[in-house]
């Protein structure tokens, strides 16, 4: 199967933001009111073949562990679609 | 030309590469030698330094992918064997992506790339790169970089304070680790550290461009010094 992978990757919570915090203050100057905790993350979409699910989302896991994230500062979630979905 | 041979990795990207080639040749007895990240052998080199830059334009995080060219796996090997290896700003980022040196280099605090001469205070001289300084002694490197804020988990850095391997720590001119003397928000000042051994140190800020009273300092000569007394 084919599967398209979708892979979220975000500081950890408590960790300091900078990208952040400047769109913050940019959105307050624009007139944004209310708005709170800002977080800059990154959205990598691939598609990826494999025997079955199981499989290829244990593949996934690796990426993410060996280069998608460095899980000293970054948590990640990803999303696996079969073609179609 | 004769003399102890220290390589030089380049990463297309790396741009300090010429910087601390002059480094290594203004010290009597050593040879700088480059190596290209593509390489997969060191051709006899007895100390390695991972040059400041933006390897791999920084894509994904400052020195992710340089950590897995062709080259790392024997720099690694390299480090593991006990061979003197020194990271200078994206070569520490490098090098605490490939796990050879704890915890990671977040963006600056301060929301800006900083590039200023900086006080720094030597905290460890048990290691080949700072074994001719005195203990605590003051030094002076600029900083440049936007990617210098040292983190860690607070058992980590217990344990590199712990044992000695916080080498260099951002200081003021009194040698106090004050907030305003933080260039980019390290935990506890770090600006650089050593691994179990002392034998791989990563820094953020730059010896090799404090090579020369011209430039303002010279005292990063002696972090070359020791590179190549280990080397020899």
């Amino acid at each position: 199967m084919t599967a398209r992978v979708e892979v979220f990757v975000q500081l950890k919570d408590g960790m300091l933001d900078p990208q952040g915090k400047t769109l913050e203050h940019a959105l307050e100057a624009l007139g944004y009111s209310g708005v709170e905790n800002v977080r800059v993350g990154k959205w990598i979409t691939f598609a990826v073949e494999g025997g079955c699910r199981e499989e290829i989302a244990g593949r996934v896991d690796e990426m993410c562990r060996r280069l998608l994230a460095n899980t000293v500062i970054e948590r990640f979630t990803y999303k696996l679609l079969e073609d179609g979905e | 030309m004769s003399g102890v041979p220290i390589g030089i990795v380049r990463f297309p990207g790396t741009n300090c590469d010429q910087d601390v080639f002059d480094a290594v040749a203004a010290i009597d007895g050593a040879r700088p030698v480059w190596l290209w990240h593509k390489e997969t052998a060191l051709g006899g080199v007895r100390g390695i330094v991972l040059a400041g830059g933006f390897a791999y334009g920084d894509y994904l995080r400052a020195g992710a992918i340089a950590r897995f060219s062709p080259i790392m796996d024997r720099v690694i090997a390299f480090a593991r064997s006990g061979g003197p290896v020194l990271g200078i700003c994206n070569g520490f980022q490098i090098l605490t992506e490939a796990g050879l040196l704890p915890g990671a280099l977040m963006r600056n605090a301060g929301l800006s790339f900083v590039c200023r001469e900086q006080w720094l205070r030597v905290d460890s001289t048990d290691t080949p790169f700072t074994r001719h300084f005195r203990p605590r002694q003051l030094v002076r490197f600029p900083v440049a970089h936007g990617e210098g804020n040292y983190v860690a988990d607070d058992e980590t850095l217990d344990r590199l304070e712990g044992e000695g391997r916080v080498v260099f720590r951002y200081v003021d001119e009194a040698g106090e680790a004050t907030p305003l003397a933080n260039p980019n928000g390290s935990a506890r000042n770090i600006a650089g550290i050593a691994d179990e051994r002392g034998n791989v140190v990563g820094l953020m800020p730059h010896p090799d461009r404090a090579m020369s009273l011209l430039v303002g300092s010279q005292d990063g000569r002696e972090v070359f010094r020791g590179l190549l007394e280990a080397a020899a």
